[in-house]
Parts: structure tokens; C-alpha cells; sequence
């Protein structure tokens, strides 16, 4: 396998060949803040808070690979302020309250609202009426605190091999599923295994029981189970 | 099947033709107006008239002419009825030998007629969609013979680019480079695929080549495949064009049954077969990337690119898509040559375009025209200018992807970079036109409702910064908004443009945009301080 030799952030780095943006800004210590990206599951290029500027051009770090020769800046002002914008569009999409929120503490939304000096919204507030269900025995969704990033979708889909998640309506409307649409205590494809929860960034996935600030995510497990399974395989 | 065979259906077919043929246009717009009816009655007429030797009655595709529809043409003679009723049947028949007709006489070399240059549209109104043989007679399935059986798959697509043929979707991109990129990439099966999933508002130009001339687009698609290697097909048509799907099925039937499609075409040894896919209704599904994810049984959404569906489209194989008319155009191309059609057009774009003409404008209808005529040409040469006697104020070129041009603009040739600079696309071919009773504001606000609800959901700027757009023209059209307001407007227009995953988002904001540059005086009127 080759290496790739390229530039971030004015800074000669070494790249192994089919590796993306991010992982190789991340081998050379330079941070970029992601939403939908999680270790261990495929890259679907969402939320776009991993933008940089390629030679001038945006493209996502986390679903474009690196090549020999590239430019890439992945922090300047352009890039700053169209990541605010984006987290902003997300605190104003749907109730995202930290206070009463039982992820307030361990969130990754919350994370890069602080990050990006996110001190308030300027969109009006959406504030729809979302369902929580709770009808798992040990789990619950509050669709209020969903970001649509389909991590969940993801760990369920990938690393479970179960698939009793994904999305149904468009656009705003859009609302991760369990099976056909149906309560997720009625699901009869959910293995209660709890993946979904460690990969969920937000308070949307919880254990029930969990209170203000409990809810403590392990999204870092995903990638893991899928190590040691490459390991063992 | 080989060349005397398909030959001799020609000959059969120009053998059994009557003399004089009524053409009744069956295609959807008309057949909302009874046109299923008139034809009836027009061969119920000609049966009464004892004309039966002498005259057939032919449903044929799309004359063009919608606002004037139903339309009944009489060949030889050129002539031509508008706004046919089935109790106008009887009259037409005996216009033949002299008697009087009620209906209202049209004329086949008015401008709207003249201007044109069909070549995606050549047959519509000259054949019966749902007749092989009629298409063969016209000449049809002979490039594919040629394609085949004289040419390399190198030399098709060497001839494809030297015409200098876009995709007709919307962006332009150079159909040879795409064919031969596929060609070139490595996969044990490949793919065509055709994009029939046109969602603009107030366009129907593909529905008009699909229900019109089915067999055009099949050959074009068959000789893609010849050239990059592909055996299978797949045609993506919304489901809100149940006429086009039938027709669609029916030449994709008669086809197979000829040896058209199938295996061992014109008895070579390339295979190729076409299945319909039919679309749900999602406007994003327009997008290759998602049109590909709902081919194969997954939600219609976007995945970033690259890859490109080239290298790995459906199941993760080569695949070629275009779009209908992009195909439509291929046959005449084989057949004429790529110096014929390369003369045709401007520097950068070649050939001709096929738009849908509707809005404030008099004549309403579908045309097509070579690359390069002036907007102005368009609009008051062939539109016959404002419907109701009143000054044309602007135009929407490419649906809510593209912008709106300003009347003081109308001398830009239409093709792909003159449409770009001045701030709108190409698209897939809708020109809704607007006079000065249509409000710009709403205008880009009914556009921008319309990419909200149609957002697939998958990124955040799309999904969340078309609601906040839209709401924002609401409070600017309620008369509620401050300059801050407009400020806001710009900064997330741009925000949804350059961060958008794909081009429903990315082009979003063109109206906004686009109304912003042209009309901000419509824009003050309603913000005050502004």
C-alpha cells in the first residue's frame, strides 16, 4: 500500500492510500469536529461539520480520500462559521433542552455547541412535537434530542447484522424507525443488545431509568467489538 | 432478426398505410381532454363515411402544442385542428373531400412550429407509440444495426463525443466522456440506466419523448450498452406517468418479441434487457445516487460522490445513466453522424433542447429548439409573448434548481455557460415563464416549499436551512421581516448552497438567490428600512 504525501493546514503529513481526510488529519493530531462519523461504522458524509476546504473546494473529510498532493485547511473562518450555522440549524430543529436532558454533560451536540462558541440561535425554534417511546423494557427513544445522524441506524445495521432501524419521511419529518414503524417494545427484530445506544451522540437513545446528566454514551465500544472481531476473524 | 427483416417490416408497414391519415394526439394533456373519445368518434366517422380503404385513424404521441389541445392533424396537407371536442369528429372526416368542419383550424407552420428542430421529438405526432412497426418505418432500429454490426463499441463512443452531445438532466455533463469513463472501468456486469424520474414543477418534457416515442429511447439506451459493455437496463419513470410506463412496457415488449432486446440482438452476440423501475413520488430520486439506492430496494437518498455511479453505481457496479433525452438523442446521432449534429448549436453546447413552455405565456407547449436561440426568441417568437396581452417579466429556467432571469436579460442565448453566468441552469428543461402580475418573493418562496417538503432529510443544511429559508420569506412576504431578516437570508442561501451533499440542496437557494439579484426592489417593497 502506498503513502500519500499531503498538505493540512500548511503542514506536510504521510497518509496511507484509501484513508480518508479525517483519519489522516487525526493520525497528524489535527482535530475536526463530526457529527455522523463514528469509529467503527461506515461513512454516510451527513452532517457536514467535517467539511474542509480541498484547494479552495468543500468536501466532507470524513467520505473523501486522500491524494497524493492535496491542500486541505480544515479550520478556517469560512468553515468556522458554516459549522456554527449547522449545529444552530440543529438546536433550532427540534427540543434539544440540556437542562432536563438526561445526556446534559456527555453530549455530543452539546460538545460542539461549546467548541464552536455557540452561545445562542438565531433561527427561530421549530420546536415540534416529537413521540418518546418507551415502550422497550430496558430502553427509550425520545425523538425530541434526535439529530437524524442514523448512528444508531448504523451499529444496528453493521455491527449487530439486525437492521431494526432506519428512517422513514423526509426532510424535517424524517424519524428513525424501529421495524415497521412500530413501538419499539413491539419490535421483533431487536436483540435488546444495546448497540444503538452506545453510538447515539445525543439523549435520543437512554436507558430507562436514567435521569438529568445520567445517560453516559459509550460510542467509543462500536469501533471496539469491531476491532477485536477483525482481530479474532 | 436480421437488416432485410427489419426492412421488410418497414416496407410492410409503409404498404399497409392508408392513403390519408388522420393523426389524433393520445398523449397525456390530451387525453385529459377527451382526445381517447375523439379518436373514437373520428374512426366511428371515417367507418360511416365508407373512407375505411382510404383513411386510418392513428394515435400518435405529442404534437407539442398542449395549450391548444386536443390537436387532430390530416396528412397529406398539413392541416391541422386545436381544441378538438368529439363532436368535431364528423366534420374533420368530411373536410376530406370538401365538406364543412366546426373545428377550429390551426396552422402547422405557425412560429411556434417553425422554429423548432425536432430530433428528440421527430416522431411525436407522425407515429403510433405503441406500434413497433410504426417506429421501424420511420427508420427506427437502424443505427442500433449499425451500431452493431459496423461500428466497434470504441467507435460509438468516439462518434457519441465527437458530437459533442451534454447530459440533458440538467448539468451538461459530456455524454462521451461518460460513456467512455464507463467503458474504461472494470466490473464483471454493468448497468444502464435511464432517468425518466423528471420532478420540476411545470415540466413534461420526458414524459412527452417516453409516452410519444418509447422506441427511441429504448434504441438509444440499447446502444449505450453496446458501447460500454452493459446487458441489462434499467428505465426509472415516476409513478405519476402511468401512461409512459404503460407505453414503455408495451415497446419493451414488442421489442423482445422482434429480437430488439434480449438476447443475441440482430443476431450478434451482444444481449441486452430493460425493466422498468417505477419511482414512489420523491423528487430527490432524481438524483443518480438516489435514484441507483432506489433501484436496488433501498430509501431513495443521496450518497456523496465519489465514487462516481461510473465506477460504482447500482450493486456497486459500472453504470451509465442519463437521462431520457440524453438517450433519445442517441439514435439520429448514429445515424447522421456526429458532424451533422455537432453543426447544430454553439461552440460549447451542441444540438438542440427540448423545454417545457408554460406559465404566463401564450403559447403553451412543449419545444425544442437548437442550443443557442435567445431567450427572447424563445419566449416571444414561439411563446407568442405574455398570455393575456401584458409584458413578460421574467423566467424560470431549470425548475427550483435553477434561477429566475429578468426580461431586461432575454438576449442570452439559452445553453449551458450563458445560462450559468447569468445566475440560473440549464436544468432539465422547464421555462415557466411570469408576467407583472407574479410576485418574486413568492415566487422563490413557493420554489423553496417546494425543496423543503421534497429534502430528503439526510443533511443538515438541506433538511433544516430550506425550513428556515422558507420561513423567512414568509415573514418578508407577511410583511413582518427587518433588513436583519434579509441579512439572515443571504448568509443561509449561501450556506445551504456550498454545504449541501447534493444538488436538490446545493441548488436550493438558486430562486432566492437568483429573485435576490434581479429583484431586490420587490424585496424592499415588503421589508421596511430596507
Amino acid at each position: 500500500m502506498a503513502a500519500k504525501t499531503l498538505k493540512i493546514n500548511g503542514t506536510m503529513v504521510s497518509a496511507r492510500e484509501g484513508e480518508s481526510i479525517l483519519e489522516a488529519a487525526r493520525d497528524a493530531g489535527v482535530a475536526i469536529p463530526t457529527l455522523c462519523h463514528l469509529d467503527g461504522l461506515s461513512d454516510v458524509g451527513a452532517c457536514r461539520l467535517c467539511l474542509v476546504e480541498v484547494g479552495g473546494r468543500l468536501r466532507p473529510a470524513c467520505t473523501t480520500a486522500v491524494a497524493e498532493g492535496m491542500e486541505i485547511q480544515t479550520n478556517t473562518d469560512r468553515l468556522h462559521a458554516y459549522r456554527r450555522q449547522i449545529v444552530e440549524l440543529l438546536f433550532a430543529e427540534r427540543g434539544h433542552v440540556c437542562a432536563v436532558c438526561v445526556a446534559s454533560g456527555h453530549c455530543e451536540l452539546q460538545d460542539l455547541a461549546v467548541s464552536l462558541g455557540m452561545d445562542h440561535v438565531r433561527y427561530e425554534y421549530l420546536a415540534p412535537t416529537c413521540a418518546v417511546d418507551i415502550s422497550h423494557e430496558r430502553f427509550g427513544i425520545d425523538h425530541n434530542r434526535c439529530v437524524l445522524c442514523v448512528r444508531c441506524v448504523r451499529a444496528c445495521d453493521e455491527v449487530e447484522g439486525v437492521h431494526t432501524w432506519d428512517v422513514s419521511g423526509r426532510g424535517t419529518s424524517a424519524r428513525v424507525i424501529s421495524d415497521m414503524n412500530q413501538p419499539w417494545g413491539e419490535s421483533e427484530s431487536c436483540t435488546s443488545c444495546g448497540k444503538c445506544l452506545l453510538a447515539c451522540p445525543t439523549g435520543a437513545l437512554f436507558s430507562r431509568g436514567a435521569t438529568v446528566a445520567e445517560m453516559e454514551h459509550d460510542p467509543g465500544r462500536i469501533a471496539l467489538i469491531v476491532e477485536s472481531r477483525k482481530v479474532r476473524g | 432478426m436480421d437488416l432485410q427483416e427489419l426492412q421488410q417490416i418497414a416496407r410492410r408497414e409503409r404498404e399497409r398505410s392508408r392513403r390519408i391519415r388522420i393523426h389524433c394526439c393520445t398523449s397525456s394533456g390530451c387525453q385529459a381532454s377527451d382526445a381517447l373519445e375523439i379518436k373514437r368518434r373520428l374512426d366511428e366517422a371515417v367507418s360511416e363515411a365508407g373512407l375505411d380503404s382510404e383513411v386510418e385513424v392513428v394515435g400518435v404521441g405529442c404534437l407539442g402544442f398542449c395549450g391548444q389541445g386536443p390537436m387532430v392533424t390530416v396528412e397529406p396537407g398539413d392541416v391541422l385542428y386545436e381544441h378538438v371536442r368529439p363532436d368535431h369528429a364528423a366534420g374533420i372526416v368530411a373536410a376530406i373531400n370538401g365538406g364543412t368542419c366546426e373545428a377550429e383550424r390551426g396552422d402547422l407552420h405557425h412560429p411556434f412550429f417553425a422554429r423548432q428542430y425536432p430530433i428528440v421529438r421527430k416522431n411525436g405526432g407522425k407515429i403510433d407509440p405503441e406500434r413497433i412497426e410504426e417506429y421501424i418505418a420511420a427508420g427506427g432500429y437502424r443505427s442500433l444495426y449499425r451500431a452493431i454490426n459496423e461500428l466497434t463499441p470504441a467507435e460509438v463512443i468516439d462518434e457519441i463525443t465527437r458530437s459533442g452531445l451534454r447530459g440533458r438532466g440538467g448539468a451538461g455533463y459530456p455524454t462521451g466522456l461518460k460513456w467512455s469513463t464507463v467503458a474504461k472501468s472494470r466490473g464483471d456486469r454493468k448497468y444502464i440506466v435511464c432517468n425518466g424520474d423528471e420532478g420540476d414543477p411545470g415540466a413534461f418534457m420526458d414524459r412527452s419523448v417516453l409516452e410519444s416515442d418509447p422506441h427511441l429511447v429504448l434504441e438509444g439506451m440499447s446502444i449505450a450498452a453496446y458501447a460500454v459493455g452493459a446487458d441489462q437496463g434499467y428505465i426509472y419513470v415516476r409513478g405519476e406517468y402511468p401512461l409512459a410506463i404503460q407505453r414503455l412496457q408495451k415497446a419493451i415488449n414488442q421489442a423482445k418479441k422482434l429480437g430488439l432486446l434480449g438476447s443475441q440482438i440482430f443476431d450478434s452476440a451482444f444481449d441486452f434487457r430493460v425493466d422498468i423501475r417505477v419511482g414512489a413520488g420523491a423528487f430527490v430520486c432524481g438524483e443518480e445516487t438516489a435514484l441507483i439506492a432506489s433501484i436496488e430496494g433501498r430509501r431513495g437518498q443521496p450518497r456523496p460522490r465519489p465514487p462516481y455511479p461510473a465506477e460504482s453505481g447500482l450493486w456497486g457496479k459500472p453504470t451509465l445513466i442519463n437521462n431520457v433525452e440524453t438517450f433519445a438523442n442517441i439514435s439520429s446521432i448514429v445515424e447522421r453522424g456526429s458532424a451533422w449534429y455537432a453543426n447544430i448549436g454553439t461552440e460549447t453546447s451542441k444540438g438542440t433542447k427540448v423545454f417545457a413552455l408554460t406559465g404566463k405565456i401564450r403559447n403553451t407547449g412543449l419545444i425544442e429548439v437548437p442550443m443557442g436561440m435567445t431567450l427572447r426568441e424563445i419566449v416571444e417568437e414561439l411563446g407568442g409573448g405574455a398570455a393575456d396581452g401584458g409584458e413578460v417579466k421574467a423566467v424560470q429556467t431549470g425548475g427550483p434548481s435553477g434561477g429566475c432571469i429578468p426580461a431586461s436579460l432575454f438576449d442570452t442565448p439559452v445553453d449551458y455557460e450563458s445560462l450559468a453566468k447569468v445566475g440560473s441552469i440549464m436544468g432539465s428543461g422547464g421555462m415557466v415563464v411570469m408576467d407583472e402580475s407574479t410576485n418574486m418573493v413568492e415566487l422563490a418562496k413557493f420554489y423553496m416549499e417546494f425543496c423543503m417538503d421534497e429534502s430528503c432529510g439526510k443533511c443538515i443544511p438541506c433538511r433544516v436551512g430550506t425550513v428556515q429559508i422558507h420561513r423567512l420569506l414568509g415573514k418578508i412576504t407577511a410583511g413582518q421581516a427587518t433588513p436583519a431578516d434579509i441579512e439572515q437570508l443571504r448568509e443561509l442561501c449561501q450556506l445551504v448552497r456550498d454545504t449541501s451533499l447534493c444538488g436538490l440542496g446545493q441548488s436550493a437557494p438558486n430562486p432566492v438567490i437568483s429573485t435576490l439579484r434581479y429583484f431586490p426592489e420587490e424585496y424592499a417593497a415588503l421589508v421596511p428600512n430596507e
